[in-house]
Parts: C-alpha cells; sequence; structure tokens
C-alpha cells in the first residue's frame, strides 16, 4: 500500500468573481521514502496540490473532488480533530517563506515544546524542551539560542527551525513548499542538502514543490508537471530530463541557463500564464505552444503513457488517453 | 489640461458613479440608503414647520406627560409640547450646527494640512505637535470648555465642536499627502520644473479627496452626537427651539414616571441621522479602500 | 535596547507634549472672547466684586505671571505631598474652596467608572470581533458588524436612560442613580474605587452594593465603546488569520482554538492595546455624558455642575486634570505595548 495515493484530485476557489479550477484531475501516488518533484510556474496550482494533502487549502478553497489516501485511508472528508492528528505527527510542510512562519512573539524553544506535547501530552516540559535542544543541534542551531525569539534569526535560520519542526514528530511524509525560494543561492543549497540528509535518515517522503526545474531535476525520483492546474507530465528517474515530451517540459528545460555554455541565449516562454478565472478553451497551454493544431484549441488533451512510467497531456502523441494511475 | 479640465472630469467621474452605485454591491446599498435616509431627514426637517400638526413649541397644547394617543401619536411632555411636532422640527439645530462646523472644519483642517505636510521640515513638525496633542484630548471636553466660554448659540457650538475634529482632517490629509508627495510620478513633475502649486493641486489633492470625503461623513455623524451631548448638559441652544437632545434633557426627568415617549422617539431620530451619514461614511471607505480582497 | 531604558525615554518625551497641553487650556481659558470673572458674575459684577475676585486667583498678574504660576502650581510637588492634591487655584463659586481639592475627591469615581466601562468595551468587542472573523462573510459576522455600527451611532446618554428605564424603573432590578445606596456606607477610603476599598476592608455587602450602582453606567458606556473594538478586532484578526504562521500552526496539528487565541489574536492584540489607549480620549468623553444620566458624582458631573455656576477655574482644573489623566494612560499603554512586543523596543 503506498503511503500516499491521490486519485483524481480536484480543488476548486470558489470566490465572488466566479470559480477558479486550481488543480484538476491529478493522480500519482508515492511510496515511503521516495521524493517527489512539483515544478511549475506561480498559479499552476502546485502550492494548492500541496496544501490539500493536509487539507489546509485557504478559504475560499475546497477540495471539489477525488480522494486522498494517507496509508490506504481517505482523508478529504476526515472530520477536522482528526485531521488534526495527522497534521505535524504523519505528515508535514515547509512553508516557503521564513520570515513570518513563526509566531513572532513566541520563543523557538516555546515552538517545540508546544508541539511535541499538542501531539504527545503524556511528554513533561523539562523533556520536550530536552528534545527540542537536539532538533536544534541536529540542524545546526545552538541549542542556547532555544530562547530567542525569529527575529533574532536570519532566514537561513528560520527555515532550519522550520524543518526542524516538521521533522520533529518523524512524520513520514514532508511536503516543502519552495523552500529555498526566499534564501540566497548559496543558502539554498544547504537547506536543501539538509533536508535530502534529514529525509535519508529518517526514511521520510518528501514532495518538493518548486518553479526551479534544476533543483528538482537534482533530486526526486518521480516529477510532475504542472501547468494552469493540470498535470501536464509525469516521469520517474532522468526520463523527463533524457526524454520530455509536453512542450511545456522541453521549454522549461530549454530556461535553465547553463553555467558551461559561454554564449548561451536565454530561451523565455513566450506569453504569460494564463488568468484562472477564464481559461483558454481546450489545453490550456495552446496559446504559448509553438506546436499547437486546430484540435489543441477546442478539446482538452488526456494523460498518454508514452513510455516505462512516463505520461504526458498532449495531442501530439495521439488522442486516446490512459487511465492515470 | 487645465485646472478646469481637471474639476469637470473629476465631476465627470462621479456622477456615473451615483448612478451605477445600485450595482456596487452591499457598499453600494449602503451608500444609497444612508443618502436617502439623510436626504430624508433634510426634507422633514425643513418642511417641518409646515405639517406639524401643533406648534412644537407652544405650551399646554396637550395634557402634560400624556401617552401616545390618536390625537398626540407620539404623547406629550411634561410641558404638554406636542411630540409628534417636537420630533418633526427638532432636527433643525442639530444639522445646522453640524453642517457648520463641519464646513469650518473643513475650510480650516484640509489647507493647514496640505500645506504643513507639504512644506515638510520644521513647521510640520509644529502642527503635527499641536494637533496631535488636540487630537488626543477627550473631544466632549474641549467643546465643553470653548462652549462654556463661548456662551449658547449656533455658532459658538459649532465652533466649539469643530475645533474638536480639526485634527482629524489635518491629520488624513497629512497622511495622503506625504505618501503621494514620495510618488514616482510627483518626482518626475518636480523634476520637470512644476510650481508647488501646481504639484499640490493638480497631483496631490485629487488624490486626497476620497479620503476627505469618507472622513467628512463621519465627521458629520460625530458632530451630530456631539451637539446632542452639548445640549444634554445645557450647553445648547435656548429652551423655546425645539430639539431632540433637549427633549432627552427634560424627558429624563419624567422616566421615572414610566413616561417612555417622551424620550424614545427623538433619541431614535438622532440615532437614525447620525447612523445615515454613517451608513454613507462606511460605504464609501469600502468602495474607495477594499479592504479585503480575495 | 531593553524595557527599562524604553520606559525612560518614552517618559520623558511626555514632558514635552504635557506642556502643550498645558499652554493649550491656559490659552483657551484666556484668549477666548469673555473675561471669565465678568462672565462669572454674568456682567452684572460690581467693578469692586470683579477687582476682588481677580486679586484671590491672582487675574489681576500680567499674562506671563499667571502662565507660571499655573505651571507652577501643578508640578508642585511640595504642594501635592502637603496637601494631597496639586494646587489649581480657587473655585470661583466659594473662593475659599481649593479647585484641587475638589477635584481630587470626585475624580476616583470618575477612574472606577472607566475602568469597569473599558473592561466591559473591550471583552465585548473582542470576543464579538474575533468570533466575527472567524465566520467571515456570515450572518453571524454582518450581525455583528452591524451590531458595531449602531451602538457607535446610539448617543450615549440615550442608551443610559433607557436602561435605566428598562432595568430601574419597569423592571426595578438596579438602582439607576448615584454611586452606591444611600443606606450602606461608604467604604474605607484607601483608593476611592469602591469596589476595590470594598474588598480591601472586607465587607461584601459594600462591595455587592458598589458592583449593583456600577453595573448599568459602565455597561451602558461599555456597550457604546465596544464598537470601535469589535471593527478592530475583526479586521486585525482577518488580516492575521490569513498570515502564513497561522497555516503553519494548523499544519503542525495545533487545536484550531490553540491557533485563535495563542497564536492570531495574541499578535492582532497589540494593536487594539494602543487603541484601548486611544479610546480612553473617548471614553472620557462619554463618562461626562454618562455621569450626568446617571448622577454618578464623578469629575463629568463635577464639571458639568461648575459650568451652572460659571466657575471657570474649577473648569479649567478639572479640563487639566482630564488632560493629564489622558497623557499617563497613553504612557503606560505605549510602555505595555513594549513589554509585550520585543520588537519594539529594539
Amino acid at each position: 500500500m503506498p503511503l500516499l495515493e491521490i486519485s483524481s484530485l480536484a480543488v476548486d476557489y470558489r470566490t465572488s468573481r466566479g470559480t477558479v479550477h486550481a488543480v484538476n484531475d491529478v493522480s500519482f501516488f508515492l511510496e515511503k521514502g521516495e521524493t517527489l518533484g512539483l515544478v511549475g510556474e506561480s498559479g499552476s496550482g502546485k502550492s494548492t496540490l500541496g496544501l490539500s494533502i493536509i487539507r489546509l487549502v485557504p478559504y475560499p478553497g475546497v477540495i471539489g473532488g477525488g480522494r486522498i489516501k494517507i496509508d490506504g485511508r481517505d482523508i478529504v472528508a476526515l472530520p477536522e480533530h482528526e485531521m488534526q492528528t495527522f497534521r505535524g505527527t504523519k505528515v508535514a510542510y515547509v512553508f516557503q517563506d521564513p520570515m513570518m512562519s513563526l509566531n513572532p512573539v513566541k520563543k523557538i524553544g516555546a515552538h517545540f515544546v508546544e508541539l511535541i506535547r499538542t501531539h504527545e501530552p503524556n511528554v513533561s516540559k523539562k523533556e520536550a524542551f530536552e528534545r527540542a535542544k537536539t532538533v536544534l543541534k541536529n540542524l545546526g542551531i545552538q541549542p542556547e539560542r532555544i530562547n530567542d525569539y525569529q527575529h533574532q534569526f536570519s532566514g537561513g535560520m528560520r527555515q532550519r527551525i522550520m524543518i526542524g519542526l516538521a521533522i520533529a514528530l518523524n512524520p513520514d511524509l514532508v511536503i516543502a513548499d519552495e523552500p529555498t525560494t526566499a534564501l540566497d543561492v548559496i543558502v539554498q543549497a544547504k537547506i536543501l542538502d539538509l533536508l535530502e540528509s534529514l529525509r535519508k535518515a529518517y526514511q521520510m517522503a518528501l514532495i518538493l514543490i518548486s518553479h526551479d526545474l534544476s533543483i528538482i531535476l537534482e533530486r526526486c525520483d518521480k516529477i510532475i508537471v504542472m501547468y494552469a492546474g493540470h498535470m501536464v507530465e509525469y516521469a520517474e528517474g532522468t526520463e523527463l530530463h533524457d526524454r520530455p515530451a509536453h512542450p511545456y517540459t522541453q521549454k522549461l528545460l530549454q530556461s535553465i541557463p547553463n553555467i558551461e555554455l559561454s554564449d548561451q541565449k536565454l530561451t523565455a516562454i513566450p506569453g504569460s500564464p494564463p488568468d484562472m478565472l477564464n481559461p483558454p478553451n481546450g489545453c490550456r497551454f495552446w496559446p504559448r505552444c509553438s506546436y499547437t493544431m486546430e484540435i489543441c484549441r477546442v478539446k482538452e488533451p488526456l494523460l498518454i503513457s508514452i513510455g516505462r512510467n512516463h505520461l504526458v497531456k498532449c495531442f501530439l502523441y495521439g488522442e486516446k488517453g490512459v487511465q492515470s494511475e | 489640461m487645465s485646472e478646469k479640465k481637471i474639476r469637470r472630469s473629476i465631476l465627470a467621474r462621479c456622477i456615473p458613479r451615483l448612478t451605477s452605485l445600485a450595482k456596487k454591491g452591499p457598499s453600494g446599498w449602503m451608500i444609497m440608503i444612508g443618502i436617502v435616509i439623510v436626504l430624508t431627514f433634510i426634507v422633514i426637517t425643513m418642511i417641518g414647520p409646515w405639517i406639524s400638526p401643533h406648534n412644537p413649541s407652544a405650551l399646554f397644547i396637550g395634557p402634560p406627560v400624556a401617552s401616545p394617543s390618536s390625537q398626540f401619536p407620539m404623547g406629550t411632555n411634561f410641558l404638554g409640547q406636542d411630540m409628534l411636532s417636537r420630533v418633526l422640527c427638532g432636527g433643525s439645530v442639530m444639522l445646522q450646527v453640524a453642517g457648520l462646523s463641519v464646513l469650518i472644519c473643513f475650510i480650516i483642517g484640509v489647507p493647514i494640512g496640505l500645506f504643513s505636510s507639504y512644506s515638510g521640515g520644521f513647521v510640520d513638525s509644529a502642527c503635527s505637535l499641536v494637533m496631535d496633542a488636540l487630537y488626543a484630548f477627550p473631544g466632549l471636553v474641549i467643546a465643553i470648555a470653548i462652549a462654556a466660554m463661548l456662551g449658547p448659540g449656533v455658532i459658538n457650538m459649532s465652533l466649539s465642536i469643530a475645533v474638536v475634529y480639526i485634527p482629524t482632517y489635518f491629520r488624513i490629509v497629512r497622511s495622503q499627502v506625504l505618501s503621494i508627495k514620495e510618488l514616482a510620478y510627483t518626482e518626475a513633475a518636480r523634476a520637470a520644473g512644476a510650481k508647488w502649486h501646481t504639484i499640490l493641486f493638480r497631483y496631490i489633492f485629487p488624490n486626497v479627496i476620497p479620503s476627505i470625503v469618507v472622513v467628512t461623513t463621519i465627521n458629520f455623524a460625530d458632530a451630530i452626537l456631539t451637539a446632542a451631548g452639548l445640549t444634554f448638559i445645557g450647553l445648547g441652544v435656548s429652551i423655546d427651539v425645539p430639539d431632540w437632545g433637549l427633549d432627552l434633557t427634560m424627558g429624563r426627568k419624567l422616566i421615572a414616571n414610566g413616561a417612555w415617549w417622551v424620550i424614545t422617539f427623538p433619541g431614535i431620530m438622532i440615532i437614525l441621522l447620525a447612523l445615515g451619514f454613517t451608513f454613507i461614511g462606511e460605504g464609501l471607505s469600502e468602495l474607495l479602500n477594499p479592504k479585503l480582497q480575495h | 535596547m531593553g524595557l527599562r531604558v524604553y520606559i525612560i525615554t518614552r517618559t520623558l518625551l511626555t514632558i514635552p507634549t504635557l506642556l502643550l497641553l498645558l499652554t493649550m487650556v491656559f490659552l483657551v481659558m484666556r484668549v477666548l472672547p469673555g473675561d471669565p470673572v465678568d462672565l462669572h458674575f454674568e456682567r452684572k459684577g460690581t467693578p469692586e466684586q470683579i477687582a476682588q475676585m481677580r486679586q484671590i486667583l491672582g487675574l489681576d498678574k500680567p499674562i506671563w505671571n499667571q502662565y507660571v504660576d499655573y505651571l507652577w502650581g501643578i508640578v508642585d510637588i511640595g504642594y501635592l505631598l502637603q496637601h494631597g492634591y496639586p494646587n489649581l487655584g480657587k473655585s470661583m463659586q466659594v473662593t475659599s474652596q481649593d479647585v484641587g481639592r475638589q477635584i481630587f475627591s470626585v475624580f476616583p469615581a470618575t477612574l472606577e467608572l472607566a475602568i469597569y466601562s473599558m473592561i466591559i468595551a473591550s471583552v465585548i468587542g473582542i470576543l464579538l470581533g474575533t468570533v466575527s472573523s472567524k465566520s467571515y462573510n456570515s450572518l453571524l459576522d454582518h450581525v455583528i458588524r452591524g451590531f458595531g455600527t449602531v451602538t457607535y451611532a446610539i448617543p450615549v446618554f440615550f442608551l443610559g436612560i433607557l436602561f435605566q428605564l428598562i432595568f430601574g424603573v419597569y423592571l426595578h432590578w438596579l438602582p439607576v442613580s448615584l454611586r452606591i445606596n444611600p443606606n450602606v456606607e461608604f467604604p474605607a477610603h484607601v483608593t476611592g474605587l469602591f469596589t476595590i476599598d470594598s474588598i480591601l476592608e472586607g465587607n461584601i455587602v459594600k462591595l455587592f452594593e458598589s458592583l449593583k450602582t456600577l453595573l448599568l453606567p459602565s455597561l451602558t458606556l461599555g456597550i457604546i465603546l465596544s464598537g470601535i473594538f469589535i471593527r478592530l478586532t475583526r479586521m486585525n484578526m482577518l488580516e492575521t488569520l490569513r498570515l502564513d504562521f497561522i497555516t503553519a500552526a494548523r499544519a503542525r496539528g495545533l487545536r484550531e482554538s490553540t491557533v485563535t487565541y495563542g497564536y492570531a489574536l495574541r499578535n492582532a492584540f497589540l494593536p487594539i492595546l494602543t487603541m484601548m489607549g486611544l479610546q480612553f480620549a473617548m471614553l472620557l468623553g462619554g463618562a461626562v455624558l454618562t455621569e450626568t444620566t446617571f448622577e454618578w458624582p464623578g469629575l463629568g458631573s463635577y464639571i458639568v455642575g461648575r459650568i451652572n455656576y460659571r466657575d471657570y477655574t474649577a473648569i479649567q482644573g478639572a479640563v487639566v486634570m482630564f488632560g493629564l489623566f489622558v497623557t499617563l494612560v497613553s504612557l503606560v499603554v505605549d510602555i505595555l505595548y513594549a513589554y509585550f512586543d520585543p520588537r519594539i523596543r529594539l
């Protein structure tokens, strides 16, 4: 039984100006210890997808359909108080911007103590405190700083603290939403390495969400490319890098600057992401695609299998759909 | 564009806005309800003397402290005056005082705010210090102190109340001007050699207007309540003018006998009038500064 | 910076503001048309009477002297320690009476009313505001917001009279005036606040009686004032609830009540605290009207009473007292703010 199984998930935002279909028909599964990368532009639905796994899609978002199974249990309709037992213990989330992810008026140590004692009420304050100190040490933060406030730390250190809070109770799955976007490049690498080492040490599954394809390619077993709320390509291993199928994926790969090429022209993808209130008919990507065909403007493509564990949603590869996994 | 064209275009934008208010959702409705209420009150006050069944100031038209009946639908007070007539005519002093004080506030507060914040430096600091000290002070107490010195009368009341709210205008204008002053396009204008008065009136002032309008309507509501308060204490106008605040003062002592009608109707009128202005102000404020957009 | 340094700096900053305030009061009472002494006698005073009063009150001295005397009277700690009240001049009505003594004897009543009203206003305001923000855009939200808007438009004395009518006259539940049942003795004077003094004395009956008379006036003032708190709390909570650290807290599986109160409210609370300080000024204005309505013998009733006697020195003294009180409260609020938010001390 896979750790996480998503089937035909749909998430909508019901705003006063209309419904935004932020996530459409996404399906995948994740085993213990695997890494999944979710890559896409802003507005592609990747963050919404991540948040829906822990059922924290912000108002006015609702899960419109599909199933989310954690250890075989469908959590879509789970009552809130039961959901709270999953969060932080089985599934943990690391947010993008560390600047405001911690309670500004609470000491760092207090965050850990509160977390531990909420989920393990029998632990004494003293014990929780000691455990907090251990976690901080493993993250490379001096344990004496346990009584400091979040504003006394740099961005990179705050992110470490966030990660510390996420792994403190040994979750099976960690979802990291753009964990390095708000940080500078050198710190980025350190944080990602930290996540990787923790993952290996604790055998956690990791879902890495980013708009930066280069990070995803390096570190993920499975990759999902999202565009305008749709899963447009799915591949495992080096497949995505070696044989990118969807035109969007190809463009993404092309736009990664290569430090070894001295006169590389940076290619950008023409156009801009669609207005999610009024997305284009047919395939969402057709206005920006170099290979648009008549059918693309009219019908929505279905996911097609084009190789071992490689799916793509594009009419270039035929019209017959396949049951997505 | 010339000054005239700017003013005309502002007006031109206002008029279609007024007619399309209904489409703007709850905020629009609030403004319309508010305008309806306020206009109704103004009309009633103006035609009051003609439509009242009795002379509101005439004494002992009916038995004193008579409960509502078909003859006196709102009862009578302890001077035998008809409450219905007093209710219909009682708004005039309040509206005059509120209107006059808002006008004074505006004429004094807005220019000081504009010039002080635009000039900056010592002038601005000095003005702000004075205004802040005044702003922090309990409004009613200031009004009482000044009204006590000046004596009764519509103009004196208006002055007392105006002093209380001048800092409010000053602050709003100042904060708007300061934020606009820093914007790129003001810098650009200055770099292109525009004179200070051009910048102030063509660039800054039109952007300040929306906030001023909102403050003015809320100010109206406050002024009405403060005027009622002053009258309640006895610093209002003379007793022979019908006034809702006065009714509350006089009726207070009759409470022990359970004569609820003497105070309830005038009180409700004050509340409605204040609400009318508040609705306009709230609605406008939401329309112009949408707070929470998804 | 550190809390101690902040307290000292902030306290020192009060001095220029205070000076400005006192000067403005001084000017208002002198600059406005109408000579106070003349008005006191309602223009009917004989030259001898006027001259005599001017001499007693020190109004015959040059204005600069008057200003210095006035300021000195307020700041004179020696006088304060000796008499138990500051030197605010003599009453025009009874020139042997010190205005300072009169004011200090009535002030505690206003203080008590103000404290309880503020407590009621903030409790109602914060609770309703929080509930409103949690059920955003629901019927409950709109009802609460409507309540907040309408209460602001009600003249405080009207609400007071209505309460007197309903609870005093119709239901006979509560007394409608005075500070305590005339049959009950005042509690022994320690703070001047009857509720506290009753507790200190250990007298339950007196405590009960003082609470009974305190209830209606503070409820009236509290309800009127709560509107602003409802709106402010709601707005701050709505803004705070969308911030990342709230979702992050939920993502850790913390209970919703912990998130609402420990995370959201605790962070949204500080602007509310500041507002409490700012609202104190409005509270005092409302207190004047409330005291008049309920015949509550505080500073408000005092100043209104003095108007009828045309006792201008007393009015000046009362206005100064209000100003001092507001400045002190704003100082305390700023210090509390710095205590709760470690970031401010930087």
